[in-house]
């Protein structure tokens, strides 16, 4: 079947099929180290996580329109108020969910599952009110628009590096924060002991809804991210929403490195087999053998052994 | 024994009775045909949630993938009908006569071996319940005996209903694609689209729900039912008395399973199509929802509370589309939060204790909402 | 592979570590048939991680634990219970939506299998068995309450009851009195004493007083391994056990 293709070109193939394999593990990443710390300190899944991620996209697209109008000359610059923005925006939302709604369900993880699943279809509901049904768009930067050439055949998106360069400056930034603030600190002591943490003086139920916030804003950058390689639109976040808890879940619950490595594992086995098959049909290939891994290690791909 | 626990089953069987009257009695006389098969339509979604009783309100197990079961039996039956109504008169017109219209515009020149099998009755019939069972048993086997539950078990079969749909989606050729299996017309030569037969399909699903409800009703009522409740609550006291947990898990799956796919046969037949859109994320987790709004623990509250929501969404989806999905987001969250034992908590806890002369009923203390 | 062994329970050579932590290390235990023994030991000290390894919740990194001179290292929980060995939570684990007849009758070691739970036929006989072990474990006024509704000393009773019923050859019991009153724990005292007839016992507690009310054996457990073993007063004067436990 390669018989058309010289070796060079096979060469150029497999890198440009890895390098979208990358973008796809940025994508999923981003998407998934707001949801996996949420899922890692409290056991809870948020079914509404990619309805965060698309307030962060609307929020970027509203930032575009706001700098156009009445910044322009600083119009290069938008994206990087927009990211904060979104930060502000989907985490405040975040925590306001916490207040209301999740913290009344910590004892009833599956209730949650269902109770923002509800959240996300009124999220849905209101961008549609808000932003019309249609798929809206963002005009890129002049800087980011445009390819490198890295030889003849090879060739890379700007846009595209740019996600990924983005996807390791939050990932480590959410490294730092885990391993030396005071909140990491706290957060890896209740993790590890919810009960001990509470009798020692660390207010757990602070730490959940800070934790809440913070895997919700950090939901919101993602979607403004996304909105460099993508349009954006009501339903969108429910388009990788699958792929997004199995990576969580498939990396296990309470690791940082976990969840990365099942992220990479899953978009270059997905982008991989793409190049085989058709896409739909390397989507189920991909779904199907992570299913199956978990049966294997139903804790996830990183886990602690402790006593239960 | 206990004075209370006879108490409860003789609520609940009242409420079986009205229930029954309800859709065998008064829908029937006071709805038009049209309506009364939507009624119809609704009442296949009961037994997901008849199942969903047994399996997420009575032992934990919340699978957020039980559109994958409606669907299979679904899609059994409807390739039964399919096969019937695209014989060689029907099909002159195709370049291939004989095989369903999906196939031959995908090109496809001859049966795949896998839907020659549906061309028999007896066989179909079987698949309707065996294809899903078997599914549910494989999957079950496979995470139960493994330990997996909670969470891990609702992501993944949210996974496996996302799949089953691209998959559909995917190889139209097989599997008529996004429109699904359409325009189905006979059975063994009788039409299911008259009035009439409607009616007749109508009564049909009435006494099969009916029924799956005694049988839910029995397994409930044996020592099997508490060991799923004890499961539910404290499954390592129930393996450290020597029960093979795991075991009774599968069992309640694959019944829960093969009543949603009893379900989506009488889907087909009654609704005369069977397409994805039954089968994924969406349809899955609302069937969760009927179940919930009208209390996970209770086989009646199940049917009715598909019943409501189900009138709710044709009513609002008629004059206010756009406020829907604020009503059913509102709906999960509302049940999730103030209502955990739904309508039929409502009732118990609600209704009954002001009802002076029925006190009687009320010993038994509401169990607050389950851990799982 | 371990010697053969008269004990009714033998645990040779056992190690188990948590990533990396040797919560139990290299130890020995030797349970008679009929005996009473009584496990103390500072926290920490992998008390209740034995009991999780015997029973079968946590596996055995190295080592061999027989019982009546079978392997049974490996096996699944619900075996080992099958085998005759009953065991008792930390924290009352009952049935909490079942009353406390149904938490007695599903304890019964008979229709175990998924058939014969749903054929399951309360006989006249069950219904005498378990109205018996109700009275034994000061129950039997309240056999048709929700479990939920007793008394925390009644829920660690019914557990209690829960194990007798199934009738094993090794009851091991995780800290029985905790959280009960004084007459609570004077009947239980009791209760245990009349258990042991037919049975031997393996019991975790921190009480002091209690353990002296029921012990015949003790072992010390520090650090995962056996520290001492003798009888109470010889357990009492070993300048080891008084460093690490007793002294403080």
């Amino acid at each position: 079947m390669f018989g058309e293709y010289s070796l060079g070109e096979l060469g150029s193939i497999l890198v440009m099929q890895g390098f979208a394999g990358l973008i796809l593990f940025s994508v999923f990443l981003l998407m998934a180290l707001g949801l996996a710390i949420i899922f890692g300190q409290m056991g809870v899944i948020n079914m509404a996580h990619g309805e965060f991620m698309i307030l962060g996209a609307y929020m970027t697209y509203l930032c575009s329109h706001l700098f156009e109008a009445y910044l322009p000359s600083l119009y290069g610059g938008y994206f990087f108020a927009a990211m904060i923005i979104a930060f502000l925006a989907a985490g405040a939302l975040g925590l306001l969910v916490e207040w209301a709604l999740v913290r009344r369900l910590y004892a009833r993880p599956l209730d949650t599952l269902l109770a923002t699943w509800g959240l996300s279809l009124i999220m849905q509901q209101a961008f549609r009110s808000t932003f019309g049904a249609r798929e809206v768009g963002v005009e890129l930067p002049q800087w980011m628009m445009g390819s490198l050439n890295v030889t003849g055949s090879i060739e890379v998106q700007i846009n595209g590096l740019f996600v990924m360069g983005l996807t390791l400056l939050i990932t480590a930034a959410v490294a730092v924060l885990l391993f030396k603030s005071k909140w990491g600190l706290q957060v890896r002591a209740v993790v590890a002991n919810r009960t001990m943490s509470g009798a020692v003086g660390i207010d757990t139920r602070r730490i959940d809804r800070l934790t809440f916030g913070l895997g919700c804003g950090i939901a919101g950058v993602a979607g403004s991210a996304f909105t460099m390689i993508g349009s954006t639109g009501p339903t969108a976040g429910q388009l990788y929403i699958v792929d997004t808890f199995l990576v969580v879940v498939f990396g296990g619950a309470q690791s940082l490195l976990g969840t990365v490595a099942s992220a990479l594992s899953i978009s270059q086995s997905q982008s991989a087999l793409e190049f085989f098959l058709t896409g739909s049909m390397a989507k189920v290939l991909t779904l199907l053998m992570v299913i199956g891994l978990l049966m294997l290690r139903p804790q996830g791909l990183f886990v602690l052994k402790v006593r239960r | 024994m206990a004075a209370t626990r006879t108490d409860s089953r003789s609520l609940e069987l009242i409420g079986f009775a009205l229930i029954a009257l309800l859709i065998m009695v008064v829908l029937p006389l006071m709805l038009d045909i049209f309506r009364l098969n939507l009624v119809g339509k609704y009442l296949t979604y009961a037994f997901v949630a008849v199942g969903l009783v047994l399996c997420w309100g009575h032992t934990g197990i919340l699978s957020l993938g039980q559109g994958v079961f409606f669907g299979l039996g679904g899609y059994c039956m409807a390739a039964f009908l399919k096969l019937e109504a695209s014989s060689v008169e029907n099909t002159r017109i195709q370049s291939t006569p004989g095989i369903p219209d999906f196939m031959d515009w995908n090109q496809l020149t001859e049966l795949p071996f896998f839907w020659v099998p549906f061309k028999s009755l007896p066989f179909a019939l079987i698949a309707v319940v065996a294809v899903p069972a078997i599914a549910a048993f494989i999957l079950g086997a496979a995470m139960f005996k493994r330990r997996v539950g909670g969470v891990y078990f609702a992501i993944i079969t949210q996974a496996l209903a996302s799949v089953l749909t691209i998959l559909i989606i995917g190889r139209q050729g097989y599997t008529g694609g996004i429109n699904g299996i359409t325009d189905l017309r006979t059975l063994l030569g009788w039409d299911i689209r008259t009035d009439n037969a409607k009616y007749i399909l109508y009564f049909v699903c009435c006494f099969l729900l009916l029924g799956i409800m005694l049988l839910a009703r029995f397994v409930l009522a044996s020592k099997l039912g508490r060991i799923l409740v004890a499961t539910r609550d404290q499954e390592d006291r129930v393996r450290f008395s020597g029960y093979d947990v795991a075991n009774f898990k599968i069992f309640v799956f694959c019944l829960a399973s093969a009543m949603a796919a009893i379900g989506g046969a009488m889907f087909a037949l009654q609704v005369g199509f069977m397409s994805p859109s039954f089968v994924g994320i969406v349809p899955s987790i609302e069937m969760v929802i009927f179940c919930a709004v009208g209390g996970r623990h209770s086989l009646v509250g199940a049917v009715v509370g598909t019943l409501v929501v189900n009138w709710g969404k044709t009513l609002f989806s008629e004059s206010f589309p756009e406020l829907w999905l604020f009503a059913m987001g509102g709906l999960f969250i509302a049940v999730v939060l103030a209502f955990p034992r739904g309508l039929a908590g409502l009732v118990t806890d609600q209704l009954i204790p002001r009802l002076p002369h029925w006190r009687g009923w009320t010993h038994r203390q509401p169990s607050p909402a389950p851990a799982e | 592979m371990a010697s053969d062994t008269d004990f009714l329970l033998a645990l040779e050579n056992v190690s188990v570590s948590f990533d990396g932590f040797k919560a139990v290390n290299g130890l020995n235990l030797y349970i008679d048939t009929g005996e009473l023994r009584v496990i103390i030991g500072p926290n920490g000290a992998g008390k209740t991680t034995v009991l999780d390894l015997i029973c079968g919740r946590t596996r055995v990194s190295e080592g061999s634990i027989k019982f009546k001179n079978q392997e049974i290292t490996g096996r699944k929980e619900q075996e080992i219970v099958r085998l005759g060995i009953g065991r008792k939570f930390q924290t009352p684990t009952i049935y909490e939506d079942l009353t406390v007849f149904e938490n007695l009758e599903l304890s019964l070691p008979r229709g175990r299998s998924v058939v014969g739970a749903l054929f399951w036929k309360r006989a006249d006989e069950v219904i005498q068995r378990v109205h018996e072990i109700a009275a034994t474990v000061f129950l039997a006024d309240h056999v048709d309450r929700l479990a939920a509704t007793l008394s925390h000393g009644q829920k660690q009773w019914l557990e209690i009851g829960m194990l007798l019923i199934q009738d094993p050859e090794l009851l091991m019991l995780d800290e029985p009195v905790a959280g009960m009153s004084v007459s609570e724990r004077a009947k239980t005292a009791e209760l245990l004493n009349q258990i042991i007839k037919n049975r031997s016992v393996v019991v975790i507690e921190h009480d002091m007083k209690f353990v002296e009310s029921i012990a015949h054996r003790v072992t010390v457990l520090h650090q995962g391994k056996v520290l001492a073993e003798g009888n109470m007063q010889r357990v009492q004067s070993d300048p080891k056990v008084k460093e690490v436990y007793l002294g403080h």
